[in-house]
């Protein structure tokens, strides 16, 4: 199904099913320990053994010699793979550095050995047997010191143009009455999903199938035969349940491959996690970045001149944190430019985490649009709001589809008692405590991407969806069968959905807060071809026919929905593809996020009070899954804020705090109740569901809002995260 | 004080005592331990959600690897294996221990309650319908941990066990959520459904008032 022109009336806005906080379908197994995750799959395949991975102990160099006689020969060790048995390993289109390294290495705890065994306890033994001779070569680790040799990267990717100028930036800025200059930093982070990346492998000849745990199924098929040399059509890839990804399982990752190859050599089915303590440094991180921004206002506090420039790190031929694309949409402004420039780094790859880009670039704008609005002597919302705009203001003949960020202000000011703030910092006292309260805008794009699927409508009457669409905890399983409900004119208990396996329809897979729209667009295209056979099926005019109530009514005539399967199982499969409505107009999604703050009076301990966000994100398909998409990411972002932080080690090239005791994210007690509130939305131009996505939305904006508030609390400004009471300490008030 | 030696010897003995071939393991490189013997196995019984099991296990075999990897129970989770997330809760003879950070040898005879022994999906225990309905869980996989953490939590909220929030160590404890945000903390949920957990507990706990 072609969707090149905004959407009408249709089915889904009948909202029988669609739109309704229903409970997860897939709940009471994940509450019972019942959803099988990819290391748990014992019933796929017998006599799995048990692999274990070895890191290279260096950032930079190459390996020498790798002595592996002791382990061979350990109890129960069946193989031991290195680059010297791999075969031939290809580089996956999605990976910067290789999977396996040996003899070069180009990341520390990059894999350069598996270890197969009869149990993971003769494995993990086992390779501690394995020794080394590395050669060490100088690497560059520290971004700041990196900087300058920064270079302007190839455009291309999600990111677009890396360098963007319109108006005369220079000459505007210069000229303002009010102007902001200040830098900004935020650290090296990682996903630190719960689940591990994990994979069983099993060779039928020349045929590979992995149960394994990843976002973009279709990707990481492709890869995965890529990286080995074989078809893609030998490889199937499953993966139906995934604890968590956040972009960190959006591409093969060792596991996958080290279990297909330990699979191949030992001649029976592997399974591999990736050891919690090897997971940050041998896989993808959200890089570092060191942010300029310049605004120049007039008297009023409109924005004359706007400039956002960044500079990150990666390794040889990696990509930059796009975290200026932000700044191009969010406000209006006749004189603005950015700037995208990166270093190389000798760190573990870095790529996409949650709303990449967005997420650290308005890290950096909310607190500059904060300190803005501070020198101009307007409160911040209020500045948000003169600054807004209903055009790409980059392209003006571009509108917004939807944008309602001035509301999402204005509702959330009133919820959360934006008038009791006091505009100058430091005054508001609890006991020992002092209170603040902040605000940020955030702004994530609503990307799309063609998704296909096949439904099947059974004799029983049972409607059951098939795509290789995968749920990592955002609710695809309860939004699709919602769908497929609402299309089928079925209740939910009529409907199996099936996800994640590359046998199914190439989806658009879950990532960049796509998969919701684009996913569900997929199964109403692939719905109506099921509604077009089955209206055939029993003589009616596909045009007229109404499905509700499990049947099919055409005129004044009416059959059972399970009457048209009745001889044959009847199938439709389509996909739902885009025309160029998303050049036409810009499509975003908008929330005004609000935070309370406590700061300790004597120790500058932070405490999060309250929180708050208001999202305009067109049609909100399940508002009770959508709402903690929304507080999910809320407490990540509380997480950038204040803790997370991978330390680097600048001599020897490595993440130090490389498991979750050393890497801090959000507990329990350091997240209140969390508010949201979704404006009532929907945009036809987005596609045939008029919705958009909301899981990254949710995190846009909340590490400024955090920082904003600890500015109102305590007239202390840091600009580079975390925020941690040391940085805090020596300048509190008396 | 111990001499380095003495710690390095007692670092090995502990090795070794894991496995008969450890030492062979160490002897210098090339050394044909594989004739050496299989791992150090040790026969123990536990009893898991009421069931006994008899097992003969490496006695490396953490607690957590017992379940998932010989009986198949893999509800509970490995999440980091180095007591640092909490996925792997389970409850032994009504407490809530970290099943990674035990062997499962010291449990012989011990009582095990996992997630699979609270509730089925068709009668699910009221800790988990009530995180079903209150959506205290995305990705699923902190889950089950969360579930019997939180089980445990109002057990020990009743029996009057302290926290570090409890303003008064002679009073009963509150049972508020300053108190279970505290008491769950050792559960990390990276989806950030802490929100909801947090309720899920509430409404639990205020049924069982």
């Amino acid at each position: 199904m072609k969707f090149d022109t905004p959407a009408t009336t249709n089915p889904i806005d009948q909202l029988k099913v669609i739109g309704k906080p229903t409970d997860r379908i897939d709940g009471p197994l994940k509450t019972t320990g019942t959803a099988p995750y990819a290391y748990e799959r014992h019933d796929v395949v017998a006599n799995q053994a048990y692999g274990y991975v070895v890191g290279a102990a260096i950032a930079k160099g190459k390996v020498n010699a790798i002595h592996v006689l002791d382990a061979k020969a350990a109890p129960g060790v069946i193989a031991v793979i290195t680059h010297e048995n791999a075969g031939k390993i290809t580089k996956g289109n999605f990976n910067t550095a290789k999977l396996l390294g040996g003899p070069e290495i180009q990341h520390y705890h990059q894999a350069i050995a598996l270890v197969v065994a009869d149990s993971f306890e003769q494995a993990r033994a086992a390779a501690q047997l394995i020794r080394v001779d590395y050669e060490r070569s100088d690497g560059k680790y520290d971004l700041a010191a990196a900087k300058d040799g920064a270079e302007k990267p190839k455009a291309g990717g999600f990111g677009g143009d890396p360098d963007t100028s319109v108006g005369d930036f220079a000459t505007a800025f210069a000229a303002a009455p009010v102007q902001l200059d200040a830098t900004y930093t935020t650290p090296d982070q990682t996903h630190a999903m719960m689940e591990p990346h994990a994979t069983i492998a099993a060779w039928d000849g020349d045929k590979l199938t992995v149960w394994t745990s990843n976002q973009m199924i279709a990707w990481g098929k492709g890869d995965l035969a890529r990286t080995l040399g074989i078809p893609k059509e030998n490889v199937r890839l499953i993966s139906p349940y995934i604890g968590g990804g956040f972009g960190g399982k959006l591409f093969l990752r060792a596991d996958v491959l080290l279990a297909a190859l330990g699979a191949r050599v030992a001649k029976r089915p592997v399974k591999v996690a990736l050891q919690r303590p090897l997971i940050i440094n041998n896989t993808t991180h959200r890089p570092a970045t060191i942010q300029r921004i310049r605004i120049g206002t007039d008297k009023d506090g409109k924005i004359t001149a706007i400039g956002h420039e960044s500079w990150s790190g990666d390794l040889p031929d990696g990509g930059p944190e796009t975290a200026v694309n932000q700044t191009r949409l969010l406000y209006a402004g006749a004189n603005r430019m950015t700037a995208t420039r990166l270093a190389v780094l000798d760190l573990p790859e870095g790529n996409a985490m949650r709303a990449p880009g967005e997420a650290p670039g308005l890290m950096a704008l909310e607190i500059a649009i904060d300190e803005a609005a501070e020198k101009a002597g307007i409160d911040p919302i209020e500045f948000r709001i003169r600054n807004d705009t209903q055009v790409d203001p980059e392209k003006p003949s571009r509108p917004f589809s939807q944008r309602q960020l001035n509301e999402c202000l204005r509702l959330g000011a009133e919820k959360f008692g934006w008038s009791k703030r006091s505009a100058t910092p430091g005054k508001v006292r609890d006991g020992d405590w002092l209170i603040g309260i902040g605000v940020a805008a955030g702004l994530r794009n609503n990307l799309v991407t063609k998704s296909a699927a096949r439904v099947r409508l059974d004799q029983r009457g049972i409607v059951t969806v098939e795509t290789d669409m995968t749920d990592i905890g955002t609710g695809t399983y309860t939004i699709i069968a919602q769908t497929a409900a609402e299309m089928m004119g079925v209740g939910l208990d009529k409907v199996v959905v099936t996800l994640g396996d590359s046998s199914f329809p190439v989806s658009a897979g879950s990532g960049g807060q796509w998969g919701a729209n684009n996913s569900t667009a997929g199964v109403y295209a692939a719905c109506v071809k099921l509604r077009e056979a089955v209206a055939q099926k029993l003589g009616f005019n596909s045009a007229d026919a109404t499905f509700a109530d499990g049947q099919v009514q055409a005129g004044n005539r009416s059959a059972a929905l399970a009457d048209a399967a009745r001889e044959k199982e009847l199938v439709g499969e389509d996909g739902i593809e885009y025309g160029d409505l998303d050049k036409k107009y810009q499509q975003s999604t908008f929330a005004g996020h609000f935070v309370e703050v406590g700061v300790d009076a004597a120790t500058a301990e932070i405490r999060v009070r309250r929180m708050l966000a208001v999202c305009a994100a067109g049609r909100i398909l399940n508002p009770k899954s959508a709402r903690s998409q929304v507080i999910g990411a809320m407490t990540m972002g509380v997480g950038a804020a204040l803790m997370e932080e991978l330390a680097i080690d600048k001599r020897l090239g490595f993440f130090v705090n490389h498991d979750l005791a050393g890497y801090e994210v959000p507990v329990h007690a350091d997240i209140p109740h969390q508010e949201v509130i979704f404006l009532d939305e929907t945009d036809p131009v987005s596609s045939p569901m008029k919705a958009k996505g909301v899981g990254e939305l949710g995190i846009c904006g909340v590490g400024a809002a955090v920082a904003n508030a600890i500015y109102n609390a305590t007239g202390v400004r840091v600009r580079d995260y975390p925020i941690t009471l040391d940085k805090l300490l020596a300048k509190m008030p008396v | 004080m111990q001499s380095s030696k003495d710690f390095d010897l007692s670092r090995r003995t502990v090795l070794v005592g894991a496995t008969a071939s450890a030492a062979i393991a160490a002897a210098p490189a090339g050394a044909h331990a594989k004739q050496a013997g299989e791992p150090a196995l040790s026969k123990f019984s536990l009893k898991v959600n009421g069931t006994a099991h008899q097992l003969e296990l490496d006695l490396r075999t953490s607690l957590l690897d017992a379940l998932r990897e010989h009986l198949h129970l893999t509800g509970t989770k490995k999440g980091c294996d180095h007591g640092q997330c909490g996925a792997c809760t389970v409850l032994v003879n009504g407490r809530r221990i970290n099943s990674c950070l035990t062997l499962a040898v010291m449990h012989d005879g011990d009582e095990i309650k996992t997630i699979e022994g609270l509730g089925t999906p068709d009668r699910l225990h009221p800790m988990q319908a009530a995180f079903v309905k209150h959506d205290g869980y995305q990705c699923g996989y902190c889950t089950p941990g969360q579930i019997c953490s939180a089980v445990a939590v109002l057990d020990e909220i009743k029996a009057g066990i302290p926290s570090h929030v409890t303003a008064d160590l002679n009073a009963q404890p509150q049972l508020n959520a300053t108190e279970l945000r505290e008491r769950m903390s050792g559960n990390i949920c990276r989806c950030g459904a802490y929100s909801n957990i947090v309720d899920a507990i509430t409404d639990v706990a205020g049924s069982q008032a």
